[in-house]
């Protein structure tokens, strides 16, 4: 499967989920969802300037009926934690991607400290993480996470492993 | 006092914003601004912040976004806009017509001690605003000037700014729900979240 394939399949995914506003902050790894959400006509798309917008962002969507979806990078996560008082207070529903870095062939060393503190940070905030190594599992896993949040008011953070996403390539 | 201008008082102004509110929907910032808005009358359509701070504004701003058959008011504090600063940028991106977020300017931080904010001395809240494209942005600081640019501020038709400078009183604490989940729920049935329609970009 190539990696176009993956990213549709998310995509698909993601609408077929009800996704309707997805807020993120510009990432390569999720470069094509983001173009993607930002083409589709039913999906409201927010830039954000940093991650923890997105949490408060999202919690509002919810209050007001639609499902959300954030996109960041490890670095990001650690940007939200005290944002997810928030989610965690009011139990609103939550899906995150997260693309991750500072675990495989990481090029910047500086990418290893929130890189090697994701996965446990998330957990500390309550989130059900789903890691996915595999580009095959990468739909399925989303959708099983968005149709879990929605169903219960749970937080769920889906981490796309960076050996998986590749090494690194320089946009020019 | 002869020659000294009356300072406007946080209370009163957002009673005056909260005045014939109809269907307007309301997320507080933590702290004072909460207390202010639940001291007029707490009401189904109030989502109040009591932490998460520098979230008030990103947080109407998703309630904006999703629903554009709303009006949304945030009602927040210096200390809250000043965190939350980077969420003025995404407005001014975005600027949905609904929303309209009013900052009750002290200059202080009122829940630890009453210090000092960036706004009492060197920063500007309503030059940001505008400079992050909210053109429609206002600083106020006395009833006259209030009176004047109200019915803009509160006119859904693009974003908004106020700044208001209030006076650094501490008029008593009066707290809403701390319960997130029955204030959640109650706003959402308020709102008729359940089935509210998805709607497509603006």
């Amino acid at each position: 499967m190539t990696d176009s394939n993956w990213q549709d399949s998310v995509f698909e995914a993601i609408k077929a989920g009800g996704i309707d506003l997805v807020g993120y902050v510009p990432d390569a790894g999720h470069a094509a969802l983001i173009e993607k959400s930002i083409r589709d006509a039913d999906i409201v798309d927010v830039a954000l300037t940093s991650e923890e917008e997105g949490v408060a962002l999202c919690a509002g969507a919810w209050l007001g009926g639609r499902r959300t979806l954030l996109l960041m990078q490890s670095s990001g996560v650690g940007n939200c934690i005290n944002m997810l008082s928030l989610q965690r207070i009011a139990r609103t529903p939550m899906v995150i991607i997260v693309t991750m870095r500072g675990e495989y062939a990481e090029f910047n060393p500086w990418q290893v400290p929130m890189g090697s503190t994701t996965e446990r940070a998330l957990q500390l905030c309550d989130f059900q993480v789903q890691r996915v190594d595999q580009a095959e599992a990468a739909a399925e896993t989303v959708a099983a996470a968005i149709d879990m949040a929605y169903a219960g008011d749970v937080a769920i953070a889906v981490l796309l492993s960076q050996k998986m996403l590749g090494r690194k390539k320089w946009q020019e | 006092m002869a020659g000294v201008i009356a300072q406007l008082k946080r209370r009163a102004v957002v009673r005056d914003m909260l005045a014939n509110r109809q269907g307007l929907t309301v997320i507080s910032g933590l702290g004072s601004p909460t207390y202010d808005v639940a001291a007029v009358a707490d009401h189904e359509r109030n989502f109040y912040l009591w932490g998460a701070m520098g979230g008030a504004v990103a947080m109407g701003l998703g309630l904006a976004l999703a629903r554009p058959d709303l009006d949304v008011l945030v009602v927040t504090g210096d200390g809250e806009m000043l965190m939350g600063m980077g969420s003025l940028a995404t407005v001014g991106v975005k600027a949905p017509a609904n929303l309209a977020i009013l900052v009750l300017d002290n200059g202080r931080y009122g829940e630890t001690g009453m210090q000092q904010s960036h706004t009492s001395t060197a920063c500007d809240l309503c030059a940001i605003a505008r400079a992050c494209g909210i053109k429609d942005s206002w600083q106020v600081s006395t009833a006259a000037e209030l009176r004047r640019i109200r019915d803009d501020f509160q006119r859904n038709g693009s974003v908004r700014f106020l700044q208001a400078k209030v006076a650094d009183d501490q008029p008593g604490r009066v707290m809403p729900t701390r319960d997130a989940v029955a204030n959640k729920l109650r706003f959402r049935r308020a709102v008729d979240a359940e089935s509210a329609p998805s709607n497509a970009k603006p």
